[in-house]
């Protein structure tokens, strides 16, 4: 018969397994850089690990995760501006090469690279985010989350998540309509 | 209602079909570029977690590996030659300062040797003459002090 640690260790892991590529693409979305990404899913999964016990699943488990990995990502930006060192250092791909990524499906080559340039703007927008604004408009764009979703991952107001979100698609709006 | 305003209406709503119609050409385009960055970023987030390290940051990576290690043995290089010279033109100095030094000693145990000759070449000259005037010069003493003696 299975002991209570052994059943939570394997429920764990099936958290991991469900839960670890949404974590690893907003954080890759985040830094544009795959081998930072990678690591701070470790360190997220790592992190959640060690208080697995303390989860009382007031939230889902994809919620609980995120709210790690968006904490993750902030104290890194935070730790960076003040490392001229790490900055310059930086493995995080250029938005050109951030927007070469399109699954080609059945689209000519003229809608190709329609696509490819549209999404070069949006990276271009997105560069332009404050933190906050940008991890909402990922959360809501890339992770397609509701809005509660994303007010209790971020542990904002849905009020404030719908403000960040007009003014991130503003900006997105503004980019694309300007290079028309 | 005039032509006039039956023409002005018409016209009017002729522009705000128009403007809807951008409207709805700009909200098209924003869903498709929204629709797009998230196909791309899923498709990026696919390929970089099957394949952790991309080609192209391990390329990047190397690429800068190999630059720094260029500019830290540039600097190791240069930092080296830069103390041998240091060291060898410190030793250079030395070797001339001391062949300066003792040429100096030299000259001065020179001047000195010459000074002493020519003091011990004077003093002679002055015995010999008074060795060979004295006598003469003192003999009227000499003779003064025999009568004496005689006396």
């Amino acid at each position: 018969m299975a002991t209570a640690q052994e059943l939570a260790a394997e429920e764990f892991s099936t958290v991991v397994t469900k839960h670890r590529p949404q974590i690893f693409r907003f954080l890759l979305a985040s830094t544009r850089d795959v081998d930072l990404a990678e690591t701070l899913t470790q360190e997220c999964f790592l992190k959640a690990h060690r208080n697995w016990g303390s989860f009382r699943g007031d939230s889902t488990a994809m919620t609980w995760l995120m709210r790690i990995a968006i904490n993750l990502q902030k104290d890194h930006w935070r730790n960076r501006r003040m490392q001229f060192w790490r900055h310059a250092r930086t493995n995080s791909v250029d938005l050109d090469e951030a927007s070469d990524w399109l699954p080609s499906g059945e689209r000519s080559v003229e809608q190709q690279l329609l696509a490819k340039e549209q999404v070069e703007r949006v990276w271009e927008s997105v560069k332009g985010l404050s933190e906050r604004q940008r991890t909402v408009f990922l959360l809501r764009y890339v992770e397609e989350q509701e809005l509660s979703e994303i007010a209790r991952a971020t542990g904002l107001s849905e009020g404030t998540v719908k403000a960040h979100l007009s003014r991130a698609l503003g900006r997105v709006r503004a980019e694309l309509g300007g290079k028309r | 209602m005039s032509v006039k305003d039956n023409f002005e209406d018409g016209s009017h709503s002729q522009r705000e079909v128009g403007e809807r119609a951008e409207i709805e050409a700009q909200e098209f385009e924003l869903k498709e570029a929204l629709t797009n960055f998230r196909l791309s970023m899923h498709a990026w987030s696919e390929a970089a977690h099957s394949h952790p390290r991309t080609e192209q940051v391990v390329r990047r990576q190397s690429w800068r590996l190999a630059a720094s290690w260029a500019l830290g043995c540039a600097i190791a290089a240069g930092s080296v030659s830069s103390v041998v010279y240091q060291q060898h033109h410190q030793k250079e100095m030395a070797k001339v300062a001391a062949a300066q030094a003792k040429y100096a000693a030299d000259q001065k145990l020179a001047a000195e040797q010459i000074a002493r000759e020519d003091e011990e070449d004077l003093l002679a000259k002055v015995d010999s003459d008074v060795s060979r005037e004295v006598p003469s010069a003192m003999e009227p003493l000499a003779q003064l002090m025999s009568e004496a003696d005689a006396k």
